[in-house]
C-alpha cells in the first residue's frame, strides 16, 4: 500500500512553498486586486524559471518531464499562496488540452511556449449563465474561421493562445485560436480581483482543430483532468484559510477567553478539518487516476472537485466569520480567499454541478 | 503512487492466506463479521476457532512475544485482518480483551495479572468486559459512582456499570471504581479486574432501540476483590483508564458501510419518483453525491493510514476522522433510503422484504454515542489534533463528593 505521494514530490513540493512564501505572499495577490495588473508579472516569470510551468511537460517541449502528481503538488501551493497568476488556465487547461489532443506540429510550436511562460493559455468554453454540456454550443467554426461569444474567459485578456469550445456542423470539438484580427478579449470585473475574467469575441477569426478537434468526450475528459488539478489548487486555499482561522482564534480573546476556546467554535473548525480531510483524500484518489490514465477518473475527478470546492468555500466563509467584523473589512486577509474560494468553485462549473455529474457516473458504472 | 503491497507485505499477506485456506472457508459476498453472540453454541464456536489460531500462532499476532504474540507490525496486523475478514468465521467476541484490556494490562499490570490473564485472553479461553459507563457516567465517565472500600484484603464494589457488551459471557471484567470521594474527580479512581462469576453480580441485557440486545447492565452488591486484582495504584485508576480509552478508538477507527452508497445507488434506480427511477431526479443525486464523497474520502483515508503504517510511520492526525463521519453518515444513509422508499420506508417486516434499511435507521443512533459520542469526538479533533483550549472545567478543584452529577429532576 503505498498512497501517498513520494519524498521527490514532497521535496519539489516544499521547494515550490518556500518560493511562494517569499515571492508571492498575500500582499502580492492584495497588490493585483488593488492595482491595474491583471496578474503578477514577477511571480509568473518566477514559476517559469523554477520550471513548474513545465512540470508535466515533456522535455522535448520544453517542460520538465514529470508527471500528474507532482502538478498536483504545484497546484496545492500555488492555492496556498493564492498566487495571482494565470496557472490553471495556461497549464491545467491548455497545456493539457494540446498535449491530450493536439497533433505533434501544434504540440512541437505551442508547448515550449506555454513550459517557458513567453506565451498564456485561456480555456473558452462559457458562453454566458448556466452550464454547458457542449452540445448547444453557439461557437462555430468553419472553413478554418471561428465566430462565437465566449463568457466568462479566465486569463482571456492576458492570452495570446485560446483553446476555444466550438461547434463544426452538429459536432462539438476544439479549436486553437491565436491573438489576431476578429479576436477581441475585453477584461470584465471578476468577484476576485485578484484574477482576470474576460469576454472573448471570435469575428471570423483565423482558427485550426486541435489535433482532429476532439468530441464531447474529449472534452469532458479535459475537464475531468483540470478538475482534478483544481482541486488540489482549492485544497492549498483551505489548509491556509483554516491555519490562519486556528491562529486567529487561539490569539483572540473575548469573555477573557481565546475565542478558540469555545465549543460553538471548536465543533465547527473540528468538521471544517474533517471536511478538508475528506476532500483531500478524495484528491489523492483522483491525481493517483490521473496519473495512471485510469478508468476510475470520471467518478474519481467528479469526487475530488466537489469536495475541494465545498471544502473550500467553507474554510474561507468560516475564515471571514470567525474573525468577526475585522474579516468584513477590506483590510483583513479573509476578503482573499473568500473570493478566490468562489471563483475556483465557480471556474470549470459549480459543485451543484460535479455533484450531479459524479451521481450519474456512479450509476452508469453500477449499471456496467 | 500505488495500491499494491510491497514484497515483503505480499509475501506475508500470502502466509496468512494460506493458513486460512487451509482452515476456513470463503465469507459470501455481503456478510459482515459479527461482535457479538446470542446463545452458547455461538460463544464455544468463536472460543474454538480463536484456539485454533493461537496454536498455529495467529492469534494476536502484533502483542509482543514474550505475550505470546507475533511482535508482528501494524501493517501486518491489518493484513491478517484483512484476510480473516475475507473467510467465514464466528463472530469476534474477544476484541474488547485483546485489543483494548490486554494491552492495558501490558502497560500497568503486575507480572503476576500478565501471567495469570494473557495468555487464556490470547487463547479466548477467558471472555472480557469493559466496565465502565454508568447511568450517571457516560462522556463524563470520571464522573462514576460505583464505589470500591476496603476491607482487609479485599475491596468490597457496590454500584451499576451500563452499556457493557459480552458480559453475559464473559469470565473476567475490567472496572474503574470511586475509592475517595473527598478526593478531586479524576484522582479518587481505581482500577481493578473483577470476577465476572462472583457473588453479587448480575448481568441484565438492554433492550435497545432496534430491538436488540448487544449491551448490558451490571449491578454489583458487595462483590469482594481480591487487593492483588487492582490495576496500578489506589485512587490512579484514571491514568490505566485512559490507555484503555486510547485502544478503544484505535480499535473501532475504520470499520465497514454495511449497505453503503452503491446499493443506494441501485435502490434509486430502482424506485420510481412519479413514474420515473429516482435517480433521474436532480435532489436525489446531489444527496447521493455527497454521501458518496463522505464515504469515499473515509475508506480512502483509511488507505492513508495503512499507508503509513507500511512505512513503519504512524498516521497523520487527520487520519482519525473515521468514526465522526462515518456514524452520522450510516444514519443519514439510512435515512434517505427510507425517504427514497416512501411510506414503503415504513415496513419493517421480512414478509415483505430485507429490513436492510430499516434495521440499519434503527441500529444507526448507537454508533454515534458508543466509544465516544460525536460531540466528544469533536472535542478530541479540536484539542489534541488541532491545538485548541480544553473545556472549562467547573469540577476541576471540587471534591468529587460535592459535584452535581446524573440528573437532578
Amino acid at each position: 500500500m503505498n498512497f501517498d505521494f513520494d519524498d521527490d514530490q514532497k521535496a519539489l513540493q516544499r521547494a515550490v512553498r518556500e518560493y511562494l512564501e517569499r515571492e508571492s505572499p498575500l500582499s502580492e495577490c492584495r497588490r493585483v486586486l488593488e492595482g491595474e495588473a491583471r496578474y503578477s508579472e514577477t511571480v509568473w516569470r518566477g514559476a517559469a524559471e523554477m520550471g513548474w510551468l513545465g512540470t508535466a511537460i515533456p522535455e522535448r517541449y520544453g517542460g520538465a518531464g514529470l508527471g500528474a502528481l507532482e502538478l498536483a503538488l504545484v497546484a496545492e501551493e500555488v492555492g496556498r499562496a493564492l498566487a495571482p497568476i494565470p496557472f490553471a488556465s495556461s497549464i491545467y487547461l491548455v497545456s493539457e488540452a494540446l498535449l491530450q489532443l493536439g497533433s505533434e506540429a501544434q504540440k512541437e510550436r505551442y508547448l515550449p511556449q506555454l513550459a517557458a511562460g513567453t506565451c498564456i493559455g485561456a480555456f473558452a468554453l462559457q458562453e454566458g449563465p448556466g452550464h454547458g454540456n457542449g452540445q448547444a454550443l453557439a461557437t462555430v467554426l468553419k472553413d478554418g474561421a471561428i465566430t462565437g461569444d465566449k463568457q466568462p474567459v479566465l486569463d482571456g485578456d492576458v492570452a495570446g493562445l485560446y483553446v476555444v469550445a466550438c461547434r463544426v456542423g452538429d459536432q462539438p470539438r476544439l479549436a486553437l485560436v491565436g491573438a489576431g484580427e476578429g479576436v477581441k478579449a475585453t477584461p470584465v470585473a471578476c468577484i476576485d480581483g485578484s484574477r482576470a475574467l474576460a469576454r472573448l469575441q471570435l469575428s471570423g477569426a483565423q482558427a485550426e482543430l486541435l489535433g482532429d478537434g476532439g468530441d464531447a468526450a474529449a472534452i469532458e475528459h479535459l475537464l475531468d483532468r483540470a478538475a482534478t488539478l483544481m482541486a488540489f489548487e482549492q485544497l492549498g486555499g483551505a489548509d491556509q484559510a483554516f491555519a490562519i482561522t486556528r491562529e486567529y482564534v487561539l490569539d483572540r480573546y473575548v469573555f477573557g477567553r481565546p475565542v478558540g476556546s469555545f465549543q460553538a467554535i471548536k465543533h465547527r473548525l473540528a468538521d471544517l478539518f474533517v471536511d478538508i480531510s475528506l476532500a483531500r483524500s478524495n484528491s489523492y484518489y483522483a491525481a493517483w487516476a490521473l496519473a495512471g490514465s485510469a478508468d476510475e477518473l470520471p467518478v474519481a475527478a467528479a469526487a475530488a472537485r466537489a469536495a475541494a470546492s465545498d471544502a473550500f468555500d467553507l474554510a474561507a466563509s468560516e475564515m471571514v466569520h470567525m474573525h468577526g467584523g475585522i474579516g468584513f473589512t477590506w483590510e483583513a486577509d479573509a476578503q482573499l480567499f473568500y473570493k478566490r474560494a468562489k471563483l475556483l468553485a465557480l471556474t470549470l462549473g459549480s459543485p451543484t454541478h460535479w455533484r450531479d455529474r459524479l451521481t450519474l457516473r456512479l450509476a452508469r458504472e453500477s449499471a456496467a | 503512487m500505488d495500491f499494491e503491497d510491497t514484497r515483503e507485505e505480499a509475501e506475508f499477506r500470502a502466509e496468512c492466506r494460506a493458513w486460512l485456506e487451509a482452515n476456513a472457508s470463503e465469507r459470501a459476498p455481503g456478510s459482515e463479521v459479527g461482535m457479538s453472540a446470542r446463545d452458547n453454541e455461538t460463544v464455544e464456536r468463536a472460543q474454538a476457532w480463536q484456539a485454533k489460531k493461537a496454536d498455529a500462532g495467529w492469534a494476536c499476532i502484533t502483542w509482543p512475544r514474550e505475550y505470546g504474540g507475533r511482535g508482528a507490525t501494524r501493517i501486518q496486523g491489518s493484513i491478517w485482518n484483512q484476510e480473516e475478514a475475507r473467510f467465514e468465521t464466528p463472530p469476534n467476541l474477544f476484541l474488547i480483551g485483546q485489543g483494548m484490556l490486554g494491552p492495558t494490562l501490558m502497560a500497568h499490570g503486575t507480572e503476576a495479572q500478565q501471567t495469570r490473564y494473557l495468555e487464556k485472553m490470547l487463547r479466548g479461553e477467558e471472555i472480557w468486559c469493559q466496565l465502565f459507563s454508568e447511568p450517571g457516567a457516560g462522556s463524563d465517565l470520571a464522573a462514576l459512582r460505583t464505589r470500591a472500600e476496603q476491607d482487609g484484603d479485599a475491596w468490597v464494589i457496590n454500584g451499576q456499570k451500563i452499556w457493557t457488551t459480552g458480559a453475559q459471557y464473559s469470565r473476567w471484567g475490567m472496572i474503574v471504581t470511586r475509592t475517595s470521594p473527598g478526593a478531586v474527580k479524576h484522582k479518587g479512581i481505581t482500577y481493578f479486574i473483577v470476577d465476572m462469576h462472583a457473588p453479587g453480580v448480575e448481568v441484565r441485557p438492554i433492550k435497545q432501540i432496534n430491538g436488540g440486545s448487544s449491551f448490558n447492565e451490571v449491578f454489583f452488591s458487595d462483590v469482594r476483590v481480591p487487593a492483588e486484582n487492582m490495576i496500578g495504584r489506589v485512587n490512579e485508576g484514571w491514568r490505566g483508564a485512559i490507555t484503555t480509552l486510547m485502544n478503544e478508538r484505535a480499535a473501532i477507527g475504520g470499520g465497514g458501510m454495511g449497505g453503503g452508497v452503491d446499493t443506494l445507488v441501485r435502490l434509486a434506480q430502482q424506485v420510481p419518483i412519479d413514474g420515473r427511477p429516482a435517480l433521474e431526479d436532480a435532489g436525489v443525486r446531489q444527496r447521493i453525491a455527497r454521501l458518496y464523497i463522505r464515504q469515499r474520502g473515509v475508506q480512502l483515508a483509511g488507505l492513508r493510514s495503512l499507508t503509513a503504517l507500511s512505512r513503519g510511520e504512524t498516521p497523520g492526525p487527520d487520519l482519525s476522522i473515521g468514526k465522526l463521519v462515518g456514524a452520522p453518515l450510516r444514519q443519514e444513509m439510512a435515512a434517505f433510503a427510507l425517504e427514497l422508499l416512501g411510506p414503503m420506508g415504513a415496513v419493517d417486516d421480512d414478509a415483505v422484504g430485507d429490513r436492510l434499511w430499516q434495521q440499519a435507521y434503527l441500529g444507526a443512533p448507537g454508533g454515534r454515542i458508543a466509544g465516544g459520542t460525536d460531540e466528544i469526538m469533536r472535542n478530541i479533533i479540536s484539542e489534541r489534533v488541532l491545538g485548541l483550549p480544553p473545556e472549562t472545567r467547573v469540577d476541576k478543584h471540587v471534591a468529587f463528593e460535592d459535584v452535581p452529577t446524573g440528573r437532578k429532576s
